[in-house]
């Protein structure tokens, strides 16, 4: 009793200590300088031009037409900025390429697991005679596929290249993230098999054997060096808000994932609470971070405008970092922790609400006005989708970890619909649009066919949008059949059949659209389809053609 | 690095700084508090640990994904009917101190298995239930696991454990016999029993004692 009361009024005081340290902070400027710092990742006279490699010549004109109307390119980079900006990209060009191509890979696999997983739900009686097809492993399988091999990937990726480009030079010692991404992959490799053939830790997020574990945190450790390295380089004053989110998250996960993983340290409930505070911080501390770097340099940068507010940026960086750092235990409402650990986690679930808001409204105000730039802009579609199924999940999120709701659907499909938001819609959408904006840079060659991006984006739109919304009905139905003490348990099991089967029909839709999204990746690579070199690269391919593999270190 | 500013006022030192505090912070509360609180709890005397084939059979069920439908925590009658299921009493840290790894659950698709032992605690019902949960639960969606059993032709050599299946799912003419991963995960499922009660009796009758 005694250490439950000073537990709360410790964690009080440290809030109110944590708001005037805010206060303090803000009064004295050290948010930044405002404005200078979120046309930090404009070259002078840029602002006002529009920027989506991944828009066909069209496509460009209408982009640039929306955002000024009249205008015509008098924001014309100097030859020797837009030189310096080729050079940065240049720079990362081979280790973001092997990062992106294996990521996709790992999207195809991870998404036929999936589909498998789903199907398996509702034909128990399909594809039983393998072990390592059971639910009970390709579930994990694709998890982790999804996790470690797309997500990280792509989110490394996406990282390292939007470094040169946030610090305007070239990538220092990329190398050692070549390094560590293959180290990373040959993690998720034998992770794979090792769940598939048995050799499962039986943590959820955290399958793999601590073996093969180390692999990942020095990986991780690794793909972190280079932005280090280019830090100590910059041509920057301010650092803007993606660095922030991109340094912190790289910090965070490989310190998370060697305490989560530390061998025969946690046990019983212990474990368990350990377990959310790992399971939520990769979401919040790793993922959310590489998300919002890549939609807050994204969609200022496409539609050639300034971010509304660095400052609200700011405030949503540091509040994002505090409160969902500590909202792993509502993973365990009802179960056999100590209360107190329980209600902080709810508080600081609803306080969420304040970093999500900040990146809501920032980035909401910057794209307001020019929602027919989306129409243009393929990157933007995806980004700004993206960062509104953000802001729907997290609010989702806050509202799931309640007492009252969490009650219904805790245990139930509505938290696996709940997920896939976070994770896919937001977190995979704006990865989409990240890589269509960067893969033209890196290869110096255009997107060979536009249509299929639409393709892609639609495909994997209206998949979503039936796998989210059937499988939260049913979830929630489940739910509420299995609070109902008059109904059999085994009705929580029936009625939820025919939305597990919309599952697998969005879930069909979804990795279509990632079949088609690999084999244009693909024929991007190998140089297919018509020849539309890399005239749209700001203007005049600037480095010629110059094969840009070495990284200049 | 920019010039002009003090020490403290760099951007990468606050980031580190401030992502390191933040980050001690919420493992402090969610990692090491649990650790010291929960160190200290003695497992219940009525708790056994288990024996070997018992932890066999718990790698196996971690092997085959068993906790990604079935949770090990049933809630406290307040807040949901679990023990009206006949799942068991709200369950307490001390329950777990032979489970590491712990295996709490997080997805009903099938039932809170805390106590199954207790709730069904036959070892043919159990056996049979993992060769074709449909055979014994219509409508289950549970996946059937034939790679722990073998089917045969013929009859069963002596030592071998054969599966009772009920009349309707056995062929004529042939066995279904349990593997050792089998026979060692229904051991652990029948060890599954947390049903004495939660507290310890008190040493003498308290009367200060809420």
């Amino acid at each position: 009793m005694d250490f439950t009361v000073s537990m709360l009024l410790a964690t009080f005081l440290l809030s109110i200590a944590a708001l005037f340290v805010f206060i303090w902070s803000l009064s004295n400027g050290l948010f930044g300088d405002g404005t200078a710092a979120a046309t930090e990742i404009f070259a002078p006279n840029e602002l006002g031009r529009v920027e989506d490699p991944a828009a066909t010549a069209a496509q460009k004109g209408g982009l640039q037409q929306a955002m000024a109307p009249g205008e015509e390119a008098d924001h014309r980079m100097a030859a020797i900025d837009a030189e310096a900006r080729a050079r940065a990209d240049q720079s990362t060009s081979l280790v973001v390429g092997v990062s992106l191509t294996l990521a996709v890979v790992w999207l195809v696999l991870a998404s036929l697991a999936g589909l498998i997983s789903s199907i398996k739900l509702h034909a128990p009686d399909w594809w039983v005679q393998y072990e390592w097809l059971t639910f009970g492993r390709i579930r994990p399988i694709h998890l982790n596929m999804v996790a470690y091999g797309w997500c990280s990937l792509a989110g490394v990726g996406v990282a390292i290249w939007l470094i040169p480009r946030l610090l305007k030079t070239e990538l220092v010692g990329a190398k050692y993230a070549l390094i560590g991404g293959a180290l990373w992959s040959v993690g998720v490799f034998a992770g794979t098999v090792a769940i598939a053939m048995g050799y499962s830790d039986g943590l959820e997020w955290l399958e793999y054997p601590w073996q093969i574990d180390i692999l990942l945190v020095i990986g991780g450790a690794m793909v972190g060096v280079p932005l280090w390295l280019t830090l100590l380089q910059r041509k920057v004053k301010h650092l803007y808000v993606s660095v922030w989110y991109i340094a912190a998250g790289l910090l965070w996960f490989p310190i998370l994932f060697l305490i989560a993983n530390w061998p025969d340290l946690h046990f019983g409930v212990q474990q368990a609470t350990m377990n959310w505070w790992f399971g939520h911080n990769v979401l919040g501390l790793w993922f959310t971070p590489i998300g919002l770097a890549a939609s807050y340099y994204f969609i200022p940068k496409v539609l050639g405008k300034p971010i509304h507010s660095y400052n609200l940026s700011l405030l949503g960086f540091w509040s994002l970092a505090f409160f969902y750092s500590q909202v792993g235990g509502h993973h365990l409402i009802g179960g056999p922790v100590p209360s107190w650990l329980v209600t902080i986690s709810i508080v600081q679930s609803m306080m969420m609400v304040i970093p999500v808001f900040a990146v809501a409204v920032n980035q909401h105000m910057t794209v307001v006005g020019n929602f027919r730039a989306l129409i243009y802009s393929p990157t933007l579609r995806f980004i700004v989708l993206g960062a509104m199924m953000y802001t729907a999940a997290s609010v989702q999120g806050s509202l799931e970890a309640l007492r009252a709701v969490n009650t219904v659907t805790h245990f139930t499909h509505y938290t696996v619909a709940h997920a896939h938001l976070g994770l896919y819609g937001f977190f995979s959408m704006v990865m989409f649009g990240s890589i269509y904006f960067i893969m033209p840079r890196v290869m110096n060659w255009e997107w060979p066919y536009p249509k299929l991006i639409s393709l892609h984006f639609w495909l994997v739109l209206i998949g979503f949008a039936i796998y989210f919304i059937w499988l939260s009905i049913g979830g929630w139905l489940q739910g509420l059949a299995m609070l109902d003490e008059q109904t059999p348990f085994m009705q929580s099991v029936a009625l939820t059949l025919p939305y597990l089967q919309a599952r697998s029909i969005g879930g069909g839709l979804m990795t279509l659209g990632h079949l088609v999204f690999a084999g244009h990746f693909f024929a991007m690579g190998w140089k297919f389809g018509p020849s539309r070199l890399g005239a749209a690269l700001l203007g005049a391919p600037v480095l010629g053609r110059i094969s840009g593999q070495k990284a200049a270190a | 690095m920019s010039a002009g500013k003090s020490f403290w006022e760099m951007d990468e030192l606050r980031i580190v700084t401030g992502s390191m505090v933040i980050l001690s912070c919420a493992t402090a509360l969610l990692v090491v508090m649990p650790y010291m609180l929960l160190k200290a709890v003695p497992p219940p005397a009525a708790l056994k640990p288990y024996d070997d084939e018992q932890l066999l059979g718990r790698q196996s069920y971690i092997a085959n994904g068993c906790v990604y439908c079935h949770s090990q925590q049933p809630r406290d009658i307040r807040q949901a009917p679990d023990a009206t299921r006949g799942w068991g009493r709200a369950s307490v840290a001390g329950d777990y101190a032979y489970d590491t790894p712990h295996l709490l659950g997080t997805m009903r698709t099938g039932p809170d298995l805390m106590n199954i032992g207790a709730r069904q605690p036959s070892k043919d019902w159990q056996l049979g239930h993992l060769y074709q949960p449909r055979a014994y639960t219509p409508g289950s969606i549970m996946p059937p696991y034939p790679y722990l059993f073998e089917v045969r032709q013929g009859a069963a050599r002596p030592g071998e454990t054969v599966v009772n299946l009920p009349p309707a799912f056995a062929k004529a003419g042939e066995v279904v016999v349990a593997k050792p991963q089998a026979l060692a995960l229904v051991a652990y499922l029948l060890s599954l029993d947390r049903t004495y009660p939660a507290l310890a009796p008190l040493p003498a009758a308290g009367k200060d004692t809420p």
